[in-house]
């Protein structure tokens, strides 16, 4: 019970801070809505073909704009020694991972949850055909890509270069959940239900959320402290 | 000792080479169906078996650097990682000359090709990662929890094509595929001379990481006093 009140005590935390100055959530819609911007002039919006890619292309916009939210989670944590702080809090490294990836999870899908109908509406896609098996994509891989984004920025922390290393590495990470996200969303978009061919890539993203978000409860502790 | 080890090791790989390309090239048959151009099959294969080793071996010797502290864990995982990341740039590049000769194409994203190439980019980047750090235990160990996390790639490029329809073809060595015994016995053998080799480079890149460890404390000393 201790784990759960210390995991609510730290999301809280970090959703207060975000919430009373929206930095990172406001640098993030606008992201998000300048890569589908621009990714409507690389390819022709109204063409038959590219509404039909355009679930994948989705997905490459949550990955940038969570990206800008992931990094900072921890790195926001340097200045006055706020990181020495919570290492020295009577709280497990899991808990605290766990708080930062609950609060991340909800500033990251809030995000996209926005980003979805401008989508619907720029590229003329109708995506609410399956609209609940659409969410469950969207919050399997959200959480996927959270845990990485995480535990990543502990992982840079205090590395020179943070900015460039942390893409540079969860990127490649994120490849098989990302790209099972793509092809669930793509089916989902085109009306296809899951499960049948589907079925592979939802188990690899399930896989993927469960095996990561265990290694990381375990070794955040690791990463930060030794 | 370790000398010895690395010549007498390098000595029985380059003989196994030198049988081996003797057997590809002047006793074996063409291939029924892809005529000579299947001879790759006997580096592609070993490259990609030993890649993945040295894979396993980096992340037993991670999970012993987070657990006893010893830096000595460190050094042989770079050392056998860089080993690991070019045996899989030859086993990506090999694939990708047969692809052409056979399907056309010098690339697909399909699941193994694709998670091969994801495999290559996370260890590149464990190295690029180690390279940011210059604090040795602070890179030992922030590395160690990377290499566990890459780790986790491993599976899914070995199980990639049995888990999904791949441009990549199923499995000849295991799973349900057969080979001419012939065959079998050349790409036996260079398996074991590609991972002697990969020993032996993987020894000489960790007597090249120790001195330079000890470069680098000598200097840290001469700063001190």
């Amino acid at each position: 019970m201790d784990f759960f009140r210390q995991t609510l005590v730290i999301a809280r935390k970090d959703l207060r801070a975000e919430l009373r100055t929206k930095e990172a959530i406001n640098a993030s819609l606008a992201f998000a809505l300048v890569i589908l911007v621009l990714f409507s002039f690389a390819f022709d919006p109204l063409e038959e073909q590219t509404r039909e890619m355009s679930g994948g292309l989705l997905w490459i916009v949550f990955a940038f704009a969570g990206t800008l939210v992931l990094n900072r989670s921890f790195a926001r944590e340097v200045p006055n020694d706020c990181l020495d702080a919570l290492v020295a809090a009577p709280i497990s490294g899991a808990a605290l991972f766990m708080g930062k990836a609950l609060a991340n999870f909800l500033l990251v899908i809030s995000v996209e949850l926005v980003s979805l109908p401008v989508f619907g509406i720029f590229y003329n896609v109708h995506w609410t055909s399956r609209i609940w098996s659409l969410l469950l994509v969207l919050a399997l891989g959200t959480w996927g890509l959270t845990v990485i984004g995480t535990i990543f920025s502990a992982l840079t922390v205090n590395i020179r270069l943070r900015e460039l290393m942390a893409p540079l590495l969860v990127y490649p990470m994120l490849i098989p959940v990302l790209m099972s996200a793509m092809q669930l969303t793509m089916q989902l978009i085109a009306g296809k239900p899951l499960g049948g061919e589907n079925e592979v890539w939802l188990r690899l993203m399930v896989a993927f959320d469960v095996i990561f978000t265990a290694l990381s409860l375990v070794l955040l502790e690791t990463v930060l402290v030794g | 000792m370790r000398e010895k080890l690395i010549y007498g090791l390098g000595t029985i790989a380059a003989v196994l080479l030198a049988r081996d390309l003797y057997s590809i090239f002047m006793q074996l048959p063409d291939e029924a169906s892809q005529g000579m151009i299947y001879r790759i099959i006997f580096f592609h294969v070993p490259a990609a078996i030993t890649a993945m080793l040295c894979a396993g071996v980096t992340l037993i010797t991670s999970v012993g650097y987070l657990l006893t502290k010893n830096l000595k864990y460190d050094a042989i995982s770079v050392a056998v990682t860089e080993v690991g990341l070019a045996f899989l740039a030859a086993n990506l590049v090999t694939g990708s000359i047969w692809g052409r000769i056979i399907w056309g194409i010098w690339w697909t994203w399909d699941a193994r090709l694709t998670s091969a190439l994801v495999c290559w980019l996370l260890y590149a980047g464990y190295l690029m990662l180690r390279r940011a750090i210059e604090e040795p235990t602070a890179r030992a160990r922030i590395s160690a929890v990377f290499n566990i996390f890459a780790f986790v790639d491993v599976p899914i490029v070995i199980f990639s094509i049995k888990w999904w329809r791949t441009q990549h073809p199923q499995p000849v060595f295991w799973g349900g595929g057969s080979i001419d015994p012939a065959m079998y016995l050349t790409a036996v053998l260079n398996l074991v001379a590609l991972i002697l080799l990969a020993v032996v480079l993987a020894l000489i890149r960790l007597r090249q990481e120790e001195v330079q460890r000890e470069i680098d404390s000598l200097r840290r000393y001469a700063h001190a006093v």
